[in-house]
């Protein structure tokens, strides 16, 4: 495979979020990513790892496929940080943590409710030292009810924010999301809410507490079909019988099997596509209420019909009629395509022994140019002496590297 | 809330339609700026238009609802001179822009970055497009299941035999719509610093390779491996048994990673007592089978029962109905009514994020087309 080289961020010192120091206690996924999205957007992240084992996700094998020791998931998460080896359960190490905490813009934790105040790290403690600080946490359900001492884990965040019934055919059982969506959108939550915050420090000085619960970010991204279930009397999910893509939307909408793959079909007025595609019984539905009411036998007919010609046949008419429709890639085809090598996607990271590996990059582009990063991920306490350092010789001036705002 | 809200005093025009870019708007507007939708007369965005289920409120469909609370509309034709301009005064005063026109749509309209930046210096211009502005899919539509189907994405749901099983809801759309607000954020944080402004662009599909990042870092270190999903009742492609979904007596049990040793013991199986730790990988399907025929034998509360007080991450599957009924869903006060001209309310969810252990909720619901127009042509002087 052909891979473009890395790219990076022409002038560092205009990264939108330069100068910004977070610590990072947080562990997995849900946060992590938060951090991950701050470090490229010009933060300097600095993990914080207990000895010997660090973050959990090191040892959280995907596939069985290890990268250099560890797990290729925490190497993709964990890119572009420092780590900071401390035990919060010693006094001594958690005295150093302090120390750090109290030169930080940021600090971010995943602990399950009531673990943060057992270690003092709570955002009543660090506020009285740092009271500028913008403080971020997430948890599974929140800090109250009864599922708040509940793992936050993202499978079981699914399956019982009712996210399972979306995806899948109607005679399945649950399906869930199979990426773990929760993780991800809470890191994005939480990353929204605490740059809103840092605006908001920089023109009043206040700090603040951003709080972000996986079970409200699952609803929130639920938004439109919870709503839906508010407004129409509380009735059950229904997937299509085949072909579903969304339990809500009316036929076409769709991965249907051709002759040689499958073709993705989102819109399109179903007489159209019937004169289209030569199938004269979908002209049989001029109603456009139709399309959803009688979706599942629509969909039947769409879905014997397709499978008499190619993917590429289908496109050919489909795409000079302006329908919305795709051939469906996996990453093999994918990556061989003009329009994925267009967009410089991958980039090659080395981590502090040389170890090079490759990854995504940011997927948000500023001024025209990406934002790429060539540090990998760290081992456990790689920065820990280095940081260690410029706290001892910067003790005076109350300020570190990348940290005066 | 009590303390104010952080984007208080931001400007937002927001000439962006369907999913992806009001979602940005909406949680900017959550946040406390003030966005207008600028819409064309009359029709307005053409997300007034999709409903989902047939349902509309108000004369615009429900899912319009949904994304647009907490805005203002104000009406314009931008191909019409006067109107235009009276767009642009009002650029000159926002901190943000946002479209999500096809590449080359704005330049013939005259709103173009450079000729927005010559206007307003400070401004962040952003814009969300389907596969970004180069490259041979830059005027294919940007559409969510499209964007999930191309990105590989729908080879990660679903069971071994499936086809490709796509997220059953706009997943692209609001995975990119949030790294749209964060990349505003991120560069009004450097304009109120610097004061100068940015572009910041993001699209559907690189968002959605973002999102597979984990997934796909693998695949470009494993020798480009393709995802195999597990037979029955997959959870994640790349997971070891025991995760994902099995029926029991009376319902449903997921059971997320680890605990092995622990769910041999409870179950008390030899069938299980046969595979080590590093087999729940390449053994995956043998075990679940194993499991999805013991896990049948109870319901899900007695399953429950004995699973978790043995540390094992597992829980019940509900749907919205079983969810909205307990407890720990009505301790969130997740909702919010939101109050229309027309004696009805828009029933729907609150922001997600929480500030200094405050809720954030909504002032009012969606505009109707050009609701706005002459309040804001009188307080801006248009």
């Amino acid at each position: 495979m052909q891979l473009h080289k890395s790219l990076t961020y022409k002038d560092k010192n205009m990264l939108p979020l330069k100068d910004i120091l977070v610590v990072d206690l947080s562990q997995f996924l849900s946060a992590p990513s938060a951090t991950l999205r701050l470090a490229d957007l010009g933060a300097r992240v600095i993990k914080v790892e207990r000895p010997e084992t660090g973050d959990i996700c090191r040892q959280l094998y995907v596939s069985n496929v290890m990268l250099n020791g560890e797990s290729s998931v925490f190497r993709a998460i964990n890119r572009n940080k420092e780590s900071f080896q401390a035990d919060l359960k010693s006094l001594d190490d958690k005295e150093k943590v302090l120390k750090l905490i109290a030169k930080a813009d940021v600090l971010v934790h995943n602990f399950r409710p009531g673990v943060i105040e057992r270690l003092g790290l709570d955002y009543e403690t660090i506020k009285r030292t740092n009271p500028s600080i913008i403080y971020g946490d997430i948890s599974g359900y929140g800090s109250e009810g009864p599922w708040s001492a509940k793992p936050g884990q993202d499978l079981l965040l699914q399956s019982l924010s009712g996210a399972t019934w979306l995806s899948g055919n109607a005679d399945k059982g649950p399906v869930p999301m199979g990426i773990a969506i929760v993780d991800i959108l809470a890191g994005a939550h939480l990353a929204q809410g605490i740059i809103a915050s840092l605006i908001k420090r920089f023109k009043t000085k206040q700090g603040s507490k951003v709080s972000v619960s996986m079970l409200e970010s699952i609803l929130d991204f639920q938004f439109e079909t919870i709503t839906t279930f508010y407004h129409d009397g509380g009735e059950p999910t229904v997937r299509t019988a085949s072909n579903n893509a969304h339990a809500y939307l009316g036929a076409p909408y769709g991965v249907y099997e051709t002759k040689n793959g499958h073709l993705a079909l989102a819109m399109g007025a179903i007489p159209v596509l019937g004169e289209l595609l030569s199938c004269s019984s979908l002209k049989n539905y001029p109603e456009s209420d139709t399309w959803f009411t009688q979706r599942d036998e629509i969909k039947n007919i769409l879905a014997n019909h397709l499978l008499t010609a190619t993917t590429e046949h289908w496109l050919s008419i489909l795409e000079p009629a302006d329908i919305w429709c795709a051939d469906v890639l996996n990453w093999d085809t994918l990556f061989n395509h003009e329009g994925f090598k267009a967009l410089n996607m991958i980039q090659n990271v080395t981590m502090g022994d040389g170890f090079e590996y490759k990854t995504t990059r940011c997927p948000i582009k500023i001024d025209g140019e990406y934002l790429t990063s060539p540090l990998g991920s760290p081992a456990i306490g790689e920065h820990t002496q280095k940081i260690l350092n410029e706290l001892n010789t910067l003790d005076h001036e109350g300020k570190i590297e990348n940290c005066c705002s | 809330m009590t303390s104010s809200k952080p984007l208080e005093g931001l400007l937002v025009l927001e000439f962006c339609q369907f999913l992806a870019g009001p979602s940005a708007g909406l949680r900017l507007a959550d946040l406390g700026a003030r966005v207008i939708k600028i819409e064309r007369p009359n029709h307005g965005e053409a997300g007034r238009q999709i409903a989902i289920k047939n349902l509309r409120v108000d004369g615009s469909s429900l899912v319009f609802h949904t994304l647009n609370r907490n805005k203002e509309s104000y009406a314009a034709n931008l191909k019409d001179a006067e109107d235009l301009q009276k767009v642009k005064e009002l650029i000159a005063k926002a901190d943000v822009m946002t479209h999500n026109f096809r590449p080359g749509v704005m330049e013939k309209i005259g709103l173009d970055y450079p000729t927005v930046k010559a206007i307003n210096p400070q401004i962040v211009y952003a814009t969300v497009t389907g596969y970004g502005a180069e490259g041979p899919w830059s005027a294919k539509p940007g559409q969510d299941l499209l964007v999930q189907c191309m990105s590989g994405l729908a080879h990660l749901t679903g069971d071994k035999n499936d086809g490709p099983t796509p997220f059953g809801l706009a997943v692209a759309d609001i995975i990119t719509g949030s790294h749209m607000t964060q990349g505003i954020l991120a560069a009004l944080l450097r304009s109120a610093k610097t004061q100068k402004g940015a572009l910041v662009e993001v699209s559907l599909l690189e968002s959605m390779l973002d999102f597979q990042f984990e997934v796909i870092t693998t695949y470009l270190n494993d020798g480009n491996k393709l995802p195999q999903r597990a037979e029955k009742g997959s959870g994640h492609a790349y997971l070891s048994a025991p995760y994902g979904v099995y029926a029991t007596k009376d319902g449903h049990i997921s059971l997320a990673m680890g605990g092995f040793t622990k769910l041999i013991e409870v179950l008390n199986s030899d069938r299980l007592r046969g595979y080590s730790e590093e087999e729940t990988f390449t053994k995956r399907d043998e075990i679940m089978k194993v499991l999805h025929e013991l896990l049948a034998q109870k319901t899900t509360q007695e399953w429950l029962a004995l699973f978790e007080p043995q540390g094992i991450w597992c829980s019940a599957v509900f749907d919205y109905e079983q969810l909205m009924q307990h407890e720990a869903y009505k301790v969130l006060k997740m909702d919010q009514k939101l109050p229309l001209d027309t004696g009805e309310f828009i029933h729907t969810t609150r922001c997600p994020i929480r500030l200094n252990d405050e809720r954030i909720f909504a002032s009012k619901p969606a505009p109707r087309v050009g609701q706005d127009t002459d309040a804001i042509t009188q307080e801006f002087n248009l």
